[in-house]
C-alpha cells in the first residue's frame, strides 16, 4: 500500500486543490502571490534582456502526478546542463530522510549556481574574445554570407587555455566541495537505506510475534 | 470530436432559449474569436490544465491592467471553476454549454472604443501565453520518474561500467557507431588482458584464462562505475558523456557505489585466489590508480594523461602475470606497448574536445600545452616501432614481427607526424581513428609471431 504522496505540507496547499484535477499535485496552489510575482518579474526581465539567456529565470512549473512516490528528474537546464530533481516528500519522513533531502536540494542549487555561472561566463568571454580577434583582423562580426563570423579551433585555443588557467582556483574549491557533498549524500543514502531495512525487519518481527 | 460548439449548443437548448443563446454565442465568437475558439479547442483536446488556465488568466489580467485601467474585465472565473471540478472533456463540454449563456453577456456589457485594442491584446497575450504554455507542456513531458525498473537495470549497469555506450553521446559530432574503440572500454581492457595472457610463454590454461578475464572485467567495471560516480556534474557538461546513467538519474549514487563494490570484491577475490596473488594485487592497484589518482588528477594537472597511460598498460601485464606468475621483461614490454599506444590515441581524441575541457575545468595537454600534446603523440608513435623491435630481443616474438608490423607502425607514425605539423582537427581525427584499428592489428600480429615454446634461448618445456 503506497503512502499518500504530496508535494508539500498540507498548510501550503490552497483551497483550490482538488484530487480529481487531472490526478496532479496542484503546485499552483502552493504558489503564493510572491512566487507568482517573482516568476512574472523574471519573465519580464527575460524579455527585456536579450543578452542573457532566460534559463535561470524560468522556474519549472512541473508538478509530479499525485500517485507518484518517487523523485522526478527533468531535462538538462539550458544554462547549467544539470538535470533538476523534484524531490518527493513522504508522509512519514524521518529526520534522517529529511536531512538527506535537504542536503540533496541544497547541493542541487549550489551545483546549478556554479555551472550556470560558469557556462554563462564562458559564453560571454568567448564572444568577447571572438569580437576582439575579429576586430584585430579587421573583419566584421558577420561574414560575407551573412552568417556570424567565427574563429577556427586553432585560433580559439588561446582563449581555451586562458579561460582554463583563469578559473583553475575556482575549480579547485569546487572540486573539493563537490567531493565532500557527493560522499556525504551517498553516506546518508546508505544510512537511510539501512534505516528502512531495519524498520521493515522490526515490522516483520512484530507481525510474527502477533 | 470535431463538432463545433454551435452544433452542440443548438442541440442542447431548444426553442427561443436556444435561439437567444446561439445569437449571443455568435456575437461572442465574432467579438473575441481568438480567445474562445482557442479555449474551446483546448478543452476538447484536454490541453489546458488548471495550472495553464490560471496562468492564462493571470497573463490576461495583467495585460488588461496595463492598458485598460481595469475597465473591461471579462470574467474568466465562471469559466475556470467548472474545470476545477470536472476533468473529462465530455463533462467539460457540458459545462461549457451551460456557461455560454453566462459569459458572453458580460463581455458586451461595457465595450468601449478600445475594444479592438482589447481583442488585439487578448489574442497577443493568449498566443504568447499559449506558446509559453506549449513550451512548458513540452518541458513537462521530459520529466521522468526516478523509479528503477528491474528490466532496465542490466542496460543501465552496462552503461555505468562502460561495457558499451548507447545513445547520442559522441565525440564532437562523430556518431557513436563510428567510435567503437572509445566506447567499449571494458572490451578493450578484456582484450588486452587476453592478449597478455596469450603472449605469455607456457601452455595455454583455459580455466585460468577465463578466470583472469572475468576478474579483470569485474575490476574494470568497478573502476569505471566509481569514475562515473565522481564525475556527475562534469559529465553533464560534456557532450561526450552527458547521457551516462548517473547524469540522467537512472540510478542513484548509492546504487553506483554498491554496484562498484559488488564488482570489485568478487573480481579481486577471483584474481587473488583463482589466479594468483600478484594478479590480484595488480588489479587492486589499477582500480586505485584509476579512481583515486587519475580521476581527481584530471582536474588538477596534465600529469593525469601519464597516469591514465599506466592504467591502460596494466591489464596486459595482469594477463601475463596470470599466465606466468611473475613480472618479467615480457610483461614490461607489453605494458610498454599499451602505455605508448595511449598517447596517440588520447591526445588525438582530446584535440577535438578542447572547448569542453576548458569549460569543464579539465587540465589536458591539448588545452594547456598544445605543442607538448602533439610532440608526445608523435614521440610515442615512434616508440611503438622501437618496442616492436624489442619484442624478438626479449623472446616474446620472432623476428618476423617487427618486419610485418612495420607498415602499420610507419603509417601511424606518419599520421602522428601530420598531427604534429598540421595541428588541426582533420589530422587529429585521422590519427585517432587509426589508433582504433592499429592496436588490435598490432596485437594480432604479435600473437601470430609469438615465440614458439623451445624456440627461445632459455624457455624450455614447462615442468609438470
Amino acid at each position: 500500500m503506497l503512502p499518500e504522496c504530496r508535494a508539500g505540507s498540507p498548510a501550503s496547499l490552497s483551497r483550490l486543490e482538488s484530487r480529481d484535477l487531472n490526478d496532479r499535485q496542484t503546485c499552483t496552489g502552493d504558489r503564493k502571490a510572491e512566487d507568482y510575482m517573482w516568476s512574472r518579474a523574471n519573465q519580464l526581465f527575460c524579455w527585456a534582456s536579450p543578452l542573457l539567456p532566460c534559463c535561470w529565470c524560468q522556474v519549472s512549473r512541473f508538478c509530479p502526478p499525485r500517485k507518484s512516490c518517487y523523485d522526478w528528474i527533468g531535462p538538462p537546464d539550458k544554462c547549467s546542463n544539470l538535470r533538476p530533481v523534484h524531490f518527493y516528500i513522504p508522509e512519514n519522513e524521518s529526520p534522517l530522510e529529511q536531512k538527506l533531502r535537504e542536503l540533496r536540494q541544497e547541493t542541487q542549487e549550489w551545483n546549478q549556481q556554479f555551472w550556470a555561472n560558469q557556462n554563462l561566463t564562458f559564453r560571454k568571454e568567448k564572444e568577447e574574445f571572438i569580437h576582439s580577434r575579429l576586430k584585430a583582423k579587421g573583419l566584421g562580426l558577420r561574414a560575407e554570407s551573412g552568417q556570424k563570423a567565427t574563429l577556427n579551433a586553432e585560433e580559439m585555443a588561446d582563449f581555451y587555455k586562458e579561460f582554463l588557467s583563469k578559473n583553475f582556483q575556482k575549480h579547485m574549491y569546487y572540486n573539493r566541495d563537490w567531493y565532500k557533498r557527493n560522499f556525504a549524500i551517498t553516506y546518508f543514502m546508505g544510512k537511510v537505506a539501512l534505516e528502512k531495512i531495519w524498520n521493515k525487519l522490526r515490522l516483520k518481527q512484530k507481525k510474527t510475534i502477533n | 470530436m470535431a463538432a463545433s460548439p454551435h452544433t452542440l449548443s443548438s442541440r442542447l437548448l431548444t426553442g427561443w432559449v436556444g435561439g437567444c443563446v446561439w445569437y449571443l454565442e455568435r456575437r461572442a465568437m465574432q467579438e473575441s474569436p481568438h480567445k474562445f475558439m482557442h479555449l474551446f479547442r483546448n478543452i476538447n483536446k484536454q490541453w489546458i490544465t488548471f495550472q495553464h488556465f490560471n496562468f492564462l488568466k493571470r497573463m490576461y489580467v495583467t495585460q488588461l491592467n496595463r492598458s485598460l485601467n481595469q475597465q473591461v474585465k471579462p470574467k474568466p472565473e465562471p469559466v475556470t471553476s467548472p474545470f476545477l471540478e470536472k476533468t473529462s472533456s465530455g463533462q467539460a463540454k457540458a459545462e461549457v454549454h451551460e456557461l455560454r449563456p453566462i459569459s458572453p453577456p458580460s463581455l458586451p456589457l461595457s465595450r468601449k472604443a478600445n475594444e479592438k485594442e482589447l481583442i488585439e491584446l487578448e489574442s497577443a497575450s493568449v498566443i504568447e501565453a499559449s506558446i509559453d504554455v506549449g513550451n512548458a507542456t513540452k518541458e513537462e513531458k521530459q520529466w521522468k520518474e526516478m523509479k528503477l525498473h528491474v528490466d532496465d537495470l542490466p542496460g543501465i549497469l552496462a552503461r555505468l561500467s562502460k561495457i558499451k555506450l548507447t545513445g547520442p553521446s559522441s565525440v564532437r559530432g562523430v556518431p557513436p557507431h563510428k567510435l567503437p574503440g572509445a566506447c567499449h572500454r571494458i572490451a578493450l581492457v578484456v582484450s588486452t588482458t587476453s592478449a597478455g595472457f596469450a603472449l605469455a610463454p607456457g601452455p595455454f590454461d583455459w580455466p585460468c584464462f577465463l578466470l583472469t578475464l572475468l576478474g579483470t572485467g569485474l575490476a574494470s567495471c568497478a573502476a569505471n562505475s566509481i569514475n562515473q560516480f565522481f564525475e556527475v556534474p562534469f559529465d553533464s557538461n560534456m557532450n561526450r558523456t552527458k547521457n551516462r546513467p548517473l547524469v540522467r538519474g537512472q540510478i542513484s549514487p548509492l546504487l553506483a557505489v554498491s554496484f562498484a563494490t559488488c564488482c570489485a570484491l568478487p573480481g579481486v577475490a577471483l584474481l587473488t585466489w583463482g589466479v594468483n596473488p600478484l594478479t590480484g594485487a595488480l588489479g587492486v592497484f589499477n582500480i586505485f590508480l584509476y579512481t583515486c589518482c587519475y580521476t581527481p588528477l584530471k582536474r588538477i594537472s596534465i600529469a593525469n594523461t601519464w597516469v591514465g597511460a599506466v592504467v591502460g598498460a596494466i591489464p596486459p601485464v595482469m594477463g601475463w602475470t596470470a599466465a606466468t606468475g611473475c613480472l618479467d621483461a615480457g610483461a614490461f614490454l607489453l605494458g610498454g606497448i599499451l602505455y605508448s599506444w595511449q598517447f596517440p590515441h588520447f591526445n588525438a581524441l582530446s584535440w577535438g574536445l578542447r572547448e569542453d575541457y576548458s569549460r569543464g575545468g579539465y587540465c589536458m595537454m591539448s588545452v594547456t600545452h598544445p605543442a607538448l600534446c602533439r610532440r608526445v603523440a608523435l614521440r610515442h608513435c615512434l616508440a611503438l616501432i622501437g618496442l616492436s623491435t624489442a619484442a624478438p630481443i626479449l623472446d616474446v616474438t620472432t623476428w618476423t614481427f617487427p618486419v610485418i608490423s612495420l607498415p602499420i607502425n610507419l603509417y601511424i607514425s606518419y599520421l602522428g607526424f601530420r598531427f604534429y605539423r598540421d595541428a588541426d582537427r582533420k589530422s587529429s581525427r585521422k590519427l585517432f581513428f587509426c589508433s582504433l584499428w592499429h592496436l588490435p592489428l598490432f596485437l594480432l600480429l604479435m600473437l601470430t609471431c609469438k615465440q614458439p615454446p623451445g624456440g627461445g634461448s632459455d624457455k624450455g618445456e614447462p615442468q609438470s
